[in-house]
């Protein structure tokens, strides 16, 4: 019985590291204003450049670095056309996503990639705990980066100088700007980490814990992470809550059937997306958004 | 409260709402030049991919081109492929003009088709009549499947793209689970025949009519049902007072709202209709084409449907040829296998594409800004 909790948990826990490391993107993206839906091609453009880069370089922490940079480049390209060109977020959102599931696709079938995946680190002497030690202390080493990012990532956001000009520029963009801050590169910065982000995200996905690329691997994962998002409450803490429910999901419609319990498939399968739209339907009213999610900004009289 | 109406500022009414999709006017859309040169560097790099690859851009263009555009029978199925596109562009665009970013087009589609396909396989009564009623219950099924997002919008306030984004996974699963139900719409068994997960092949008697002499040219009765579509919505948004509605909406919800424009009916509308255009969509493709529902029926039709209408700027009449071109591109895609070209190198031509579109106006646009001095 604990044998099996500790199975659920500590694989809730693996299948929320990637989600937790795209949502502190996507968190920095809609606190500086832009609900980012291209959130889903940085994290399979990660993925897939993380597998290509380990296949180049024969390492798989390479490969991380190579998922990062996929998803920055994703996101440069999204910042430029959204906020220096002003095209519509939503717009640039899905030509990118259908651009990446078309080019991973593409290059799945014209490249060769080698399967790799980075080492596991288990925690000496915490790792034998009980229940504890498989779902905490025994991952694969770039999850606990985790425990350096989203205290980071909150100080960023919420102490820093540059974190109060990104709020402002989620908040209030026209006061923003009549004090100065420059609202479309403090959004433009904004979508540019979470491109680093999710791309780390998807890396981790793919040479952290699958150790291989398949067509269209994160398949609404990026869109999970928004909706873990708008479940926390445009909250750090809420957001990885959210992850870790979402995550959860995730392990027991893979679980489950293990264990013997026989529910329908397709409804686990749905479950998160549900439990996301349910989340929003009860969460909506009581939670504050960004005042300017979504806005284009463009200076001037509105 | 009379008089706060009056000192209500003016600017609001004056300047809509900053919508960089809807900005750019014709004078400022800079010349045609920039248009080829965006659409060629699209190209362009679409074909530095391949080559990249190591196989010959050259091939896959003319394998494009046999499938697309080459004899009738290709030309047919290009329309065939643009039908669909088509109604799905439509119905996009009363939602955009509404103000109402609907992006679930494909789990619309996907619902509207199997409501379609269980009018279609358990409704007795004359070929005919059991066709229209399938299609228009299809497009119930995809107004309904809308009607979710609607509801969660207007009611708790959930925003319109990330919940039909959402119920895109939903609709896939929920179509899923019909079609591998045997109570539901799984094919019935035959003695001594394994059953898969798809439906029983509808009667022929259902089927969309073909007009056209086969195989030199043909095409399905969905590109006219699209046709007549985009007219009258184009007719019905520029001419007609519930086209004004939507557009005002859309323009300025707050000027809307204090001429009595109810958001929530001309808005949940705009939703609804533009998911049962999808679901029409879905329809077409059900008794058109693929005549039963199984794995991968949507296709992405209604992703793709979506950037139609993105690249049409929400124009009905100018998404027209857009689908048409949209659909040779995926026809001509099916005769990239020869090639050895993976076919989802259409996928990539039609985002660069979309993008590629985008850019010149809002291009044009931000150096309009910049010499005004703004």
């Amino acid at each position: 019985m604990i044998d099996d909790l500790a199975m659920v948990l500590a694989s809730s826990v693996r299948l929320t590291v990637p989600l937790a490391f795209a949502a502190c993107g996507e968190y920095i993206a809609e606190r500086a204003g832009t609900i980012n839906i291209s959130v889903e091609a940085m994290m399979l453009g990660g993925a897939f450049n993380a597998v290509w880069g380990a296949s180049l370089t024969g390492s798989a922490s390479f490969g991380l670095v190579f998922g990062m940079l996929a998803g920055l480049v994703i996101g440069f390209v999204h910042a430029e056309f959204s906020h220096r060109l002003s095209v519509n977020t939503y717009v640039v959102g899905l030509a990118l996503n259908a651009l990446v599931l078309g080019l991973t696709s593409f290059l799945l079938d014209s490249v060769d990639l080698t399967g790799h995946q980075v080492d596991a680190l288990n925690i000496p002497v915490l790792s034998d705990l009980p229940l504890l030690g498989p779902v905490l202390f025994a991952h694969r080493w770039p999850a606990y980066l985790l425990v350096g990012l989203i205290p980071l990532v909150w100080w960023l956001v919420q102490r820093s100088r540059f974190g109060l000009e990104l709020r402002a520029a989620g908040e209030n963009p026209q006061s923003a700007d009549v004090t100065g801050i420059d609202v479309r590169r403090r959004r433009r910065q904004s979508v540019l980490l979470c491109g680093v982000l999710a791309g780390l995200g998807g890396a981790y996905l793919a040479v952290g814990e699958v150790g291989a690329f398949n067509q269209n691997m994160t398949a609404g994962r990026g869109f999970v992470v928004i909706a873990a998002v708008i479940f926390g409450g445009w909250t750090l803490r809420g957001t990885m809550a959210g992850c870790l429910v979402f995550g959860a999901a995730d392990a027991m419609r893979l679980a489950l059937p293990a264990l013997g319990v026989h529910l329908n498939s397709q409804l686990l399968i749905a479950a998160p997306y549900l439990l996301a739209l349910l989340a929003m339907m009860f969460l909506a009213k009581t939670h504050r958004q960004p005042a300017a999610l979504g806005a284009p900004f463009v200076r001037g009289i509105v | 409260m009379t008089p706060t109406l009056i000192s209500e500022p003016a600017p609001a009414l004056a300047v809509p709402p900053a919508d960089p999709r809807r900005r750019p006017r014709v004078a400022d859309l800079g010349t045609p030049l920039l248009y080829a040169a965006s659409l060629s560097t699209a190209l362009v790099l679409a074909g530095l991919l391949i080559a990249l690859v190591g196989l010959s851009p050259w091939d896959a263009a003319r394998a494009m081109y046999d499938g697309s555009l080459a004899d009738g029978a290709a030309i047919g199925q290009s329309i065939d492929q643009a039908a669909p596109l088509l109604l799905v562009a439509i119905g996009s665009v009363i939602a955009a003009r509404a103000g109402i970013f609907n992006i679930g087009q494909e789990g619309q589609l996907l619902v509207g088709a199997s409501v379609g396909a269980a009018i279609a396989l358990f409704t007795p009564g004359p070929g005919a009549l059991v066709l229209i009623l399938a299609l228009l219950g299809a497009a119930v099924g995809g107004a309904l499947w809308a009607a979710i997002a609607a509801v969660l919008f207007y009611w708790r306030g959930v925003a319109v793209v990330i919940s039909t984004l959402l119920l895109i996974f939903v609709a896939n699963q929920a179509v899923s689970y019909a079609v591998n139900s045997p109570s539901l719409l799984r094919e019935k068994a035959v003695a001594g025949q394994v059953t898969t997960s798809q439906t029983d092949m509808l009667a022929e008697s259902v089927w969309l009519p073909r007009i056209g002499e086969y195989p030199d040219f043909n095409i399905g009765a969905g590109i006219f049902i699209a046709l007549a579509l985009a007219a009258g919505t184009s007719v019905v948004l520029v001419r007609s007072r519930l086209g004004f509605r939507i557009r005002m909406l859309g323009l300025n919800p707050k000027a809307a709202h204090r001429a009595g424009v109810g958001a929530v009916l001309i808005g949940g509308g705009a939703l609804l209709a533009s998911g049962a255009f999808a679901g029409l969509a879905g329809g077409v493709m059900l008794t058109g084409s693929g005549h039963r529902m199984q794995d991968g029926f949507a296709d992405n039709v209604g992703f793709d449907g979506l950037l139609v209408a993105l690249v049409a700027r929400d124009k009905p009449m100018l998404a027209v040829p857009v689908a048409l071109f949209f659909g040779a591109l995926r026809a001509g895609g099916g005769f990239l296998s020869a090639t050895g070209v993976p076919r989802y190198i259409v996928a990539v031509v039609t985002a660069l594409l979309v993008l590629a579109t985008v850019f010149p106006a809002a291009y044009a646009e931000v150096r309009r800004r910049r010499t005004a001095g703004a």
